[in-house]
């Protein structure tokens, strides 16, 4: 509880900087308005102004929170108004694309650490596939994969899976080879096969390590499917939103995209948070 | 098995002519050269010497973890893999080496379990080790919650868990402080005493050796070898004030000139 007040303080500094920016980027627009009606504004009216424009280059926080308001509670979770339904259409994708990033990352893991050829070689790919831009591939992922008749969910967790798993190989690698010489001297001396060493000191050793890779998937799981989203058109999704957003100048429905995924993020990653304070208390390392 | 024992003696462990060369990036260590030695059954014997001597090469040679280059060496009348393969000895590393995530209970039971001992066997031999060490009613609590001495005592429980004759320990207590390790000392010599387990026990401290061991293995570094066998003259009942007395300082004394000899050459 201790921190409820820097944490405020430091939300009410960001309210106050929000605030204050929509003045200064709106009121050039508002001035317009007002000239070409042959009109001053006072202070006032110039403030009251920029922080209730229909387009503004910078929505105020109040905006944004009655779009929220509005997208989320006010309609029905199926319409397409709804944001809860959008950001349902990019969390299946997310979770699937993170799920499969988690699966993929294991298994290189495994195979970096147990295969020596692997070893080897590997790593300098997965590496190098994190330098291409996202966004560069991103759409000939999902044109190749709709050539071959996939569509919808699956490309767009592709995506995330391609970015999710990094983090997961990167962990698990250095996870599973964290047990000490004297550790694996131990178990030869027990004469225990490779598949008990890995159940009884690898994998528990690693735990730690998964759950911070797993938080960093995760984040980059949901920018993954909505990347992925941007390049299709597609019609449901935050990703969608966002694009929809632009083309027709919708900055109250842009940032309340970006509110929501940045939500949907935060809770994702608290979830395994919780897990990792579950498992690791269970396990007596927290 | 029963001829080839025979035919070292029956010496549990027998080394001759053994030696050990790596190769590393400044050329060729030999860490052990025309190592021979017999180590008998019931032995409690000490290798002490200075770093880099090869002691604890030697104990990892004994236990499969170094391969020898030179000579021969059979522990229980095998090769020391097949012994192994038999989980023939129990080793004891210089720290602890708690699993972390494991209560002290289930660290003294995972040998057990990778040896595929049944449950009720398991619990069975858990409470009896942890009896053996004075660790009973710390089964349940993780490794944090004990001291530094408590730790090393259930790795000891741990390798005595399982039925190994032998016990290998490599300087099992050097990180702990004096009276801790008088008290262990004096355990582990009870322990021995009434288990018949046969001892190779790593130490680089003079008193120690002396006051544990029926033989004590003098060695001297580069290349590492051996330089005395001191058969001990004291009784095996030996309480923690035999070490005031003369034959006691006189085992010391002719060790501490073994090592002195090693080092001047």
């Amino acid at each position: 509880m201790r921190s409820v007040v820097p944490v405020l303080t430091v939300v009410g500094a960001i309210f106050v900087i929000w605030y204050a920016a929509a003045v200064w980027l709106n009121a050039p627009w508002a001035r317009d308005v007002a000239a070409r009606a042959d009109r001053t504004l006072s202070v006032t009216e110039l403030v009251a102004d920029t922080w209730a424009q229909d387009k503004p280059k910078l929505p105020a926080p109040h905006q944004v929170a009655v779009e929220l308001w509005d997208t989320v509670v006010g309609q029905n979770v199926t319409s397409k108004r709804s944001l809860v339904y959008h950001a349902w259409v990019t969390l299946s994708a997310t979770l699937l694309g993170f799920a499969m990033g988690t699966a993929l990352g294991f298994v290189l893991a495994l195979g970096i650490v147990y295969n020596r050829v692997m070893d080897m070689s590997v790593m300098p790919w997965v590496i190098a596939s994190q330098t291409i831009p996202i966004l560069a591939i991103a759409p000939m992922i999902i044109v190749v994969l709709n050539a071959v008749g996939l569509s919808g969910l699956l490309p767009k967790a592709i995506i995330s899976m391609y970015l999710s798993f990094f983090p997961i190989v990167v962990g698990m690698v250095k996870g599973l080879r964290s047990p000490d010489v004297m550790m694996l001297d131990q178990m030869r001396t027990w004469n225990a096969t490779r598949v008990q060493e890995f159940l009884k000191l690898r994998l528990p050793s690693s735990m730690p390590y998964l759950f911070t890779s797993m938080k960093i998937a995760m984040a980059a799981s949901l920018v993954g499917a909505i990347v992925g989203e941007l390049p299709t058109g597609a019609v449901a999704g935050l990703g969608a939103r966002l694009l929809a957003g632009s083309y027709y100048g919708q900055t109250i429905q842009i940032w309340s995209a970006l509110i929501m995924a940045a939500v949907l993020a935060a809770t994702a990653v608290a979830l395994i948070g919780l897990a990792q304070r579950v498992v690791l208390k269970r396990m007596g390392m927290a | 098995m029963q001829g080839k024992e025979s035919r070292h003696d029956g010496a549990v462990i027998s080394a001759r002519a053994l030696g050990l060369t790596f190769q590393t990036g400044d050329g060729a260590v030999q860490a052990l050269r025309d190592v021979t030695l017999d180590i008998h059954k019931g032995d409690f014997v000490s290798f002490i010497g200075p770093s880099g001597c090869g002691k604890t090469t030697f104990l990892r040679v004994m236990a499969d973890l170094e391969t020898p280059t030179d000579g021969e060496i059979l522990v229980n009348g095998v090769a020391p893999q097949e012994a192994r393969r038999a989980r023939a000895y129990g080793y004891v590393f210089q720290a602890a080496g708690l699993y972390p995530w494991r209560t002290i209970g289930g660290n003294v039971r995972l040998p057990l379990e990778i040896m595929g001992y049944s449950r009720a066997e398991q619990v069975e031999r858990v409470r009896r080790v942890l009896d053996l060490v004075e660790l009973a009613g710390f089964e349940k609590k993780f490794p944090w919650q004990l001291s530094g001495g408590m730790q090393q005592r259930a790795s000891i429980a741990r390798a005595l868990a399982f039925d190994a004759d032998i016990l290998l320990m490599d300087e099992p207590f050097g990180a702990l402080d004096e009276i801790v390790r008088d008290h262990l000392n004096e355990q582990l010599l009870d322990l021995w005493k009434r288990t018949e387990k046969t001892i190779a026990f790593v130490t680089h401290s003079i008193p120690e050796a002396v006051y544990l061991s029926t033989r004590i293995v003098v060695m001297s570094p580069r290349p590492g070898r051996i330089t005395d066998v001191i058969d001990s003259p004291l009784p095996r009942d030996r309480p923690l004030d035999i070490r005031d007395t003369p034959e006691f300082l006189a085992v010391a004394h002719r060790v501490r000139e073994g090592l002195r000899a090693g080092s001047d050459q």
